[in-house]
Order: C-alpha cells, then sequence, then structure tokens
C-alpha cells in the first residue's frame, strides 16, 4: 500500500488534509516513503526499533511480575508541527507556564487569588498537591517550576487544547532525543531537504537552567540529578538526563544533611550538593516532613531546602496546580494575573463538586472522560464511551462518594497520524508533550514527545497503556 | 565519586571478568571430556566415576561445591553445566553475573561511556536470549561468544573510558576477580590431579595440564615463552609468577595495587590505608618469590593464604571506599 492512497477518515490528521492529499511540509516525506522498494519500509521500522533496544531506551512497567523492561513502541512516521502552528504553541505555553508559575508564588506567599475569590479556598485547601510546609518558601528568583512537560491535544477541527500541565516530574524527553537520533539513520535523506528543528540540544538547555538556580557567589556548584532508583519506570531518562549534562545521578542513600548543607557520599568524604534537579514526588523527598514511609528521599532536606542552602527543580508544592480541578480555574488565572486571554484555551471542564456540573456528568456519563483529581499516566480514568454499564456505575458511585476528586471532560475526536500497522497505514490518535524550561527566561524545547494510542480506536497514549511514540517535526519554515 | 557508583563500577568488572572465566573452564572441560579415552571406556561401562572426577573439580573451582550437592545431588557433565550457566538461583553463574552486572551498569549508566553501557547490555541480551532455548543451544559456540563478549567490554572500556577514578575501580574488581579465578583453577587442578598417582606422566596427564593452561586462556603463552616442557611446576610458575602474562596472580595484583595507588594517590613504597598495606604485602612478597620455595612450603596452603587475603582486601576496599557512614 502507498502512503499516498492513505485515507485520514473522519478525524484531523496531521499528515494528510484528506485521501491522498498530503499537508504541506509532509508530501516530501510521502514521495520519499513511496519510492521505497516493498519491505523497505517495514526494514527500517525493525532497524529503528532494534536501535532503541540497543541503546536500552526502555521503560519498566509497575505491577509487572517479571521487573522487566520493554521498549517503547516506536513508529517511524513522525508527526509535522509548520512553523506557523508552533510559534502559536510557543506563545501560549509562554503564557501559561509564566501564569502558572506566578499562582504558584501567590498561593504559597500571599494568597490574593484567594482573597479576591477568584479560586474559591476549598478548592486549594483540599487539593492532595498543596503542601502546607512550603507556605512561606521563596525559591530562587521566584520561579517554581523549572521543567514542565505540557499535555496538548487537537480535535476533530484541529484546535489545540491543553490537557495538563504537568508541573511536577514530567518525564519523555529523553525519548524525544533518542526517537530523533534514530530518525536521522532512518530518514536520512528527508532531515536533509526539510527544515526540521534540531532537538539536540536540551540537557544544555536543562543544565543552564539548573545553574541558574545557583546564587553568584557559588564559583563551582555541584548539580545532581536525584533518582528513586533503577526500579523507577523512568529511570532511563533519569541516567540519560545526568550522563547527557555530565552531572551525578545521585539516590537518596546517596544524600546526608550534614553540618547545614545536604551533602553527598563519596568515596573521598561527604561533597556538598547545590542544585538538585530531583525526579522524585514532593511526598517522598523528605520523611521528616512528608511521608514518613519514604525511604527514597533524604531526612532532614526540608530544613535545608527552606533557608536556600540548597536548590531544588522543580520547587516543592508545584504539584497543586496539577490537581484537576485547580486545572479547570488556569484560564480565570491567565485573566486575573495578565489580564489577557489564554492563547490555548482547556478542554472544557465539568467539576463534579458543582452541583450543576455533576447533574450533568452524572447524567452523561456514556459520552465523557472522567478523570480523578489527583492520578496520572491513566490511572483512575473512565472512558465513558467505551466503559461497560458496570465500570460507568461504579464511577458513579465514587463521584458521588467524593465530588471533589473528580472532573470531567468530552471526549475528543483526537487528531490522527499515519502508523505503520502491519503491511499498510492505518491512522492512530496522538497527543502532543511540549517541554519548557524556566531559567533566566522561558524556553519552549522545539518539539517534544508525540505518544500514540497504538489499538485501533484507542485514545488512551499513556506508555502503561499500550501507547507507543513518534518524533515530532517542528518546521522551521 | 559517589561511593556507590565506586562499589557498582567495581561490581560490574568483577562480574563480567567472572562470567568469562567460568564460560572458559566448562568449555575447556567439554572439550577435555572428548579427549579422554578412559572415560569414553568408564562410560561405556557405565562407571560414573570418571565423570565425576571430571565435572565435580569445576564446581570446586568455583568455591561452591556444597550448594552444588544440596540443588543437584552427584555432577554429571549435564548438571554441572547448567548449575554454571544457566542457573537463575545460584548467583556465580553465568546468567546470574550477567544479570548482577547490567543491573551495576544500569545504576551507573550516566558514569559510563555509552558504547560501555550498549557492550553490556548486549552482552546481557546475548545471555538471556541463549538462557532461554538451551535445549538447541551451541554451547561451544556459546562459550566462545561469551569469553569474546567480556574481551569487547574490557577492549571497549579501554578505548573509551577515562582514566579517571571509575576507571580504577573498575580494573581493580576486574584484576582481582581474575586473580581470585586464576588461583582457584591452579589449586583445583593441581590437588585433584597430582595426587592421582596412575596419572602422572602418562599423555592423560599432559592433556590434563594442557587443559589447565586453556582454561586460564595459558596455553598459547606458555608455549611461547621459552619452549618450555609443560610439567606442573612449569605451570604453576607460569600461573603464578608470571610478571609479563596478563591473567597470572602476579600480574594481576601487580595491576590492583597500580589502581588502588591512582585511587588514593599513596606513592609506591609507602601506605596510609590498611587496603594499601594488605594488597602491598601480597604483590611484594610476589616479587621474590621463586616456585620452588612456593610448593616445597605448599601450593595448596600458599594458595588458600592468597584467596584469604583477596577476601580481606575485598573488605577492606568495602570498608575504605563504599560504606562511609553518615555524620550526620
Amino acid at each position: 500500500m502507498k502512503l499516498a492512497d492513505y485515507d485520514p477518515g473522519d478525524f484531523y490528521d496531521e499528515l494528510f488534509a484528506g485521501p491522498g492529499q498530503p499537508r504541506p511540509g509532509a508530501d516530501l516525506l510521502v514521495r520519499r516513503i513511496d519510492s521505497f522498494p516493498p519491505g523497505e519500509l517495514t526494514r527500517r521500522q525493525q532497524a529503528a526499533q532494534a536501535a532503541l533496544m540497543q541503546l536500552g531506551v526502555t521503560f519498566n512497567v509497575y505491577g509487572d511480575s517479571q521487573g522487566a523492561e520493554r521498549v517503547w513502541p516506536f513508529d517511524i512516521l513522525p508527526r509535522i508541527v509548520t512553523a506557523q502552528e508552533w510559534e502559536r504553541l510557543e506563545r501560549g505555553l509562554k503564557q501559561r507556564i509564566h501564569v502558572l508559575n506566578l499562582f504558584l508564588s501567590d498561593i504559597y506567599g500571599e494568597q490574593k487569588i484567594l482573597k479576591d475569590g477568584v479560586i474559591p479556598r476549598e478548592v486549594i485547601t483540599s487539593a492532595k498537591g498543596f503542601l502546607q510546609p512550603c507556605v512561606g518558601l521563596q525559591p530562587p528568583h521566584g520561579i517554581w517550576c523549572h521543567i514542565t512537560g505540557t499535555d496538548l491535544v487537537r480535535d476533530r477541527q484541529g484546535d489545540w487544547f491543553v490537557l495538563e500541565d504537568n508541573l511536577r516530574v514530567p518525564s519523555g524527553v529523553s525519548y524525544v532525543l533518542e526517537n530523533r537520533r534514530v530518525m536521522k539513520s532512518t530518514f536520512p535523506q528527508v532531515f536533509q531537504m526539510l527544515p526540521i528543528q534540531p532537538v539536540d540540544d536540551y540537557p544544555s538547555h536543562l543544565l543552564e537552567t539548573l545553574l541558574h538556580l545557583v546564587p553568584s557567589y557559588l564559583s563551582d556548584p555541584t548539580v545532581v540529578v536525584l533518582t528513586p532508583g533503577v526500579y523507577n519506570s523512568a529511570y532511563f531518562e533519569h541516567t540519560f538526563l545526568a550522563q547527557q549534562m555530565g552531572v551525578e545521578l545521585v539516590e537518596g542513600r546517596d544524600l546526608t544533611v550534614a553540618d547545614g548543607y545536604l551533602q553527598m557520599r563519596t568515596t573521598r568524604g561527604l561533597k556538598r550538593v547545590d542544585v538538585i534537579y530531583r525526579r522524585l514526588d514532593d511526598d517522598f523527598v523528605d520523611p521528616l516532613v512528608f511521608r514518613p514511609d519514604s525511604l527514597l528521599g533524604v531526612p532532614g532536606l526540608m530544613e535545608v531546602y527552606r533557608p536556600g542552602r540548597v536548590a531544588l527543580a522543580n520547587a516543592l508544592g508545584t504539584g497543586v496546580a496539577d490537581d484537576k480541578v485547580v486545572y479547570a480555574y488556569v484560564p480565570r488565572m491567565v485573566r486575573y494575573y495578565l489580564g489577557e486571554d489564554p492563547i490555548i484555551p482547556n478542554v472544557p471542564t465539568y467539576l463534579c463538586w458543582e452541583e450543576q456540573d455533576r447533574r450533568y456528568v452524572l447524567e452523561h456519563l456514556d459520552q465523557l472522560v472522567v478523570k480523578a483529581a489527583n492520578e496520572s499516566g491513566g490511572y483512575g480514568m473512565l472512558m465513558g464511551q467505551t466503559a461497560t454499564p458496570t465500570e460507568r456505575a461504579d464511577f458513579a458511585q465514587r463521584i458521588e462518594a467524593n465530588p471533589r476528586n473528580y472532573i470531567a471532560q468530552p471526549t475528543l475526536a483526537l487528531s490522527r497520524v499515519p502508523t505503520i500497522i502491519g503491511e499498510g497505514f492505518e491512522g492512530r490518535h496522538v497527543d502532543l508533550r511540549p517541554y519548557v524550561l524556566y531559567g533566566k527566561e522561558i524556553y519552549v524545547h522545539p518539539g517534544g514527545l508525540t505518544r500514540v494510542a497504538l489499538k485501533k480506536g484507542s485514545l488512551v497514549v499513556n506508555s502503561s497503556q499500550g501507547g507507543g511514540s513518534k518524533d515530532t517535526w517542528v518546521l522551521t519554515q | 565519586m559517589l561511593s556507590r557508583v565506586a562499589d557498582a563500577i567495581y561490581w560490574l568488572n568483577r562480574y563480567i571478568e567472572r562470567a568469562e572465566n567460568v564460560a572458559r573452564f566448562v568449555d575447556v572441560n567439554i572439550t577435555l571430556t572428548l579427549d579422554l579415552p578412559v572415560a569414553t571406556q568408564a562410560q561405556s561401562q557405565g562407571s560414573p566415576l570418571v565423570l565425576e572426577l571430571q565435572w565435580e573439580p569445576l564446581v570446586l573451582v568455583t568455591g561452591d561445591l556444597n550448594l552444588f550437592h544440596q540443588r543437584y545431588g552427584t555432577a554429571t557433565s549435564q548438571q554441572v553445566i547448567e548449575f554454571l550457566t544457566f542457573d537463575r538461583d545460584y548467583p556465580n553463574s553465568i546468567l546470574s553475573c550477567l544479570c548482577a552486572a547490567r543491573e551495576n551498569a544500569r545504576s551507573i549508566r550516566e558514569i559510563l561511556s555509552t558504547e560501555v553501557w550498549q557492550e553490556v547490555n548486549s552482552f546481557y541480551h546475548l545471555v538471556q536470549e541463549a538462557a532461554g532455548r538451551p535445549q538447541d543451544l551451541d554451547l561451544n559456540h556459546f562459550f566462545l561468544q561469551v569469553k569474546r563478549a567480556s574481551h569487547t567490554f574490557a577492549g571497549v572500556m579501554d578505548a573509551t573510558m577515562t582514566r579517571g577514578e571509575a576507571w580504577h575501580f573498575g580494573q581493580m574488581g576486574r584484576f582481582l576477580e581474575r586473580a581470585d579465578k586464576t588461583s582457584r583453577i591452579l589449586d583445583v587442578k593441581y590437588f585433584i590431579l597430582l595426587p592421582s598417582v596412575q596419572f602422572v606422566g602418562t599423555a592423560l596427564d599432559e592433556v590434563q595440564w594442557m587443559a589447565l593452561l586453556k582454561s586460564a586462556s595459558a596455553y598459547e603463552m606458555y608455549r611461547k615463552q621459552g619452549g618450555h616442557r609443560i610439567t606442573p611446576q612449569g605451570v604453576a610458575k607460569f600461573l603464578v609468577l608470571s610478571r609479563e602474562f596478563p591473567r597470572s596472580i602476579h600480574f594481576c595484583l601487580t595491576q590492583v595495587e597500580e589502581s588502588l595507588r591512582r585511587i588514593t594517590g599513596t606513592p609506591a613504597g609507602d601506605w596510609r590505608w590498611p587496603v594499601e598495606r594488605t594488597i602491598g604485602r601480597l604483590r611484594s612478597d610476589l616479587d621474590y618469590q621463586i616456585i620452588d620455595d612456593l610448593i616445597q612450603a605448599g601450593l595448596h596452603e600458599y594458595i588458600d593464604g592468597l584467596q584469604r587475603n583477596l577476601n580481606a582486601f575485598d573488605q577492606e576496599v568495602f570498608k575504605t571506599f563504599f560504606s562511609l557512614q553518615s555524620v550526620a
């Protein structure tokens, strides 16, 4: 089958405007692929997958008794984003990160937004991610969310929406870099002919972002990446980033608080640590302040963090804005703090704790996606359209029992990208997670992770639920 | 560098070296049994005696004979091979070594060059894949691949890693493991083979000694060092005292000490840590040793003492570098 004969069907397709009509920018790729002799594309697909295996680009699946790592399925047909589209997304993301950061400073400081009644106080106090010990905290330069991986989706019309903000410890950027490395050897000619923005400089930007947190009087600062350890699902990424930045990868047991500073245990004694890129959830960071059963963190960390003797990226407490109820208020935050309209809108969201919304949600469960306010990774979710009546009844009960913990959104007909299935091409739904760094200024990394739901018709793109990934090509013109 | 990281790279190298050694002596033994007319006869008469004679020493070399007997009973070729290559519950089988090596490598990926990581990774997949289909495996080819992968690993380390602390901890692990294995091979063969008076001086005897050299990859190099006949004494001298052969105990200990000094910065002839004293005494003793004295005093006793000292050294490395106590 020729890619040119691909039928995008009744969805917005990222590569095709209609049957046999590649979008601008995609036509070159389509022609190139259709010029391959039979079997060649399959061969390249397998070679790409083998290369990722060789590189050890794997993720761990929780609850898998084998403890096995898997290679994340990778599809070599890329998603292409035009320069104009990207320009708007970039502005939109900068606006959003700016606002979320203002919100975090406010909420752990004066709480003006609550006093002015823009967000009900109980929404914040009941949010699991709101950390009382962080009230009054003043992170360096007033920056809270240094690294963000915002999830974007498009609907049937091709309009963009923010689905989730992911302000805690977003993962996936290593796949962006490794996928690209593999793609360059998969389609070298296409890369020569298309103006695709490179992605390789992410580690340099990340390191700059982290170094920005060091007080200027420290001439030789120590930056580390803190990982929960080899059994974490994103462990590969932690090692990858530490290696690419040339900094130490540490586990909680390598660290200790001594002489009023955070120190790491080395073969030559203790060494002071100045900045931690932590890939550990807030709850686990310090067992003396948060979860006492955490073996992954460092007892006493908070005590040196608070006076600024060590900097954390992201700051503690950012999870409050990941609460899906708080998410629903982001457009109002944009208007409140900046007096602007959001450049990229939210997905319309029903708040189950509001009487009227709840009634609507319960009556339309078969059309909605229901999400727990504090879960991520595709867990704690009901896809109303495909769920069984029992599952829906179960969720209805959960909503009634704890309305604050649930939101609902219309089932979006996510955009699709042609994907190699067997010997041919079929459309599969995708989302996009661009990575945003906040150091001296806000930087949006050109591209991001395109996750694809490989199961026919599925809208769930998470790696733990049968999702795969694709390279994302952002064009410069 | 981080203590945990130093520990991991040390063990990464030890495990890879261990896997290679196991592969080498299992392989040599398989080839050897094919050459033994005695074995063939005994086998056809249904006597397990000679088979045992051939395979049990192999387990003895690992120092885990008791464990083997508990799990498998008497030693047959098939059981010994299974035990030493693919037994997941035996921590020193080739498969377990590779799992442990990779686990260590995974925990320090950011320290290793990408090439080193890839090598460990594909080595691991090679062994995993073979373990999944033991029935239709060409063992000979498999052991060859294992040896080659270990050599490639060492080569890639050599060609891509800076000679910093990480490198030296790795070297220390590799050469300590190698010294230990060479001494065990020598010990077991020497004392299993030599007392069996009926074999001494026969063609079989020579075949056995050649096998011993081969299991330390030493046969060709032994021959080349000056046309010596293969004698028990000559073999012992070569494997213990050679200053040039990279698997001899003396050579290995010299490397261990050299790397240790690079890590601590202590000049030669001096010591600051007990760990330096232990290795310095072991190595300098061999500097001035002659094989006649060693054999007269008892090679077995010497090797016994050496192994105790190597263990003590390993413990001291752990105490000195890996187990820094919190002072908070």
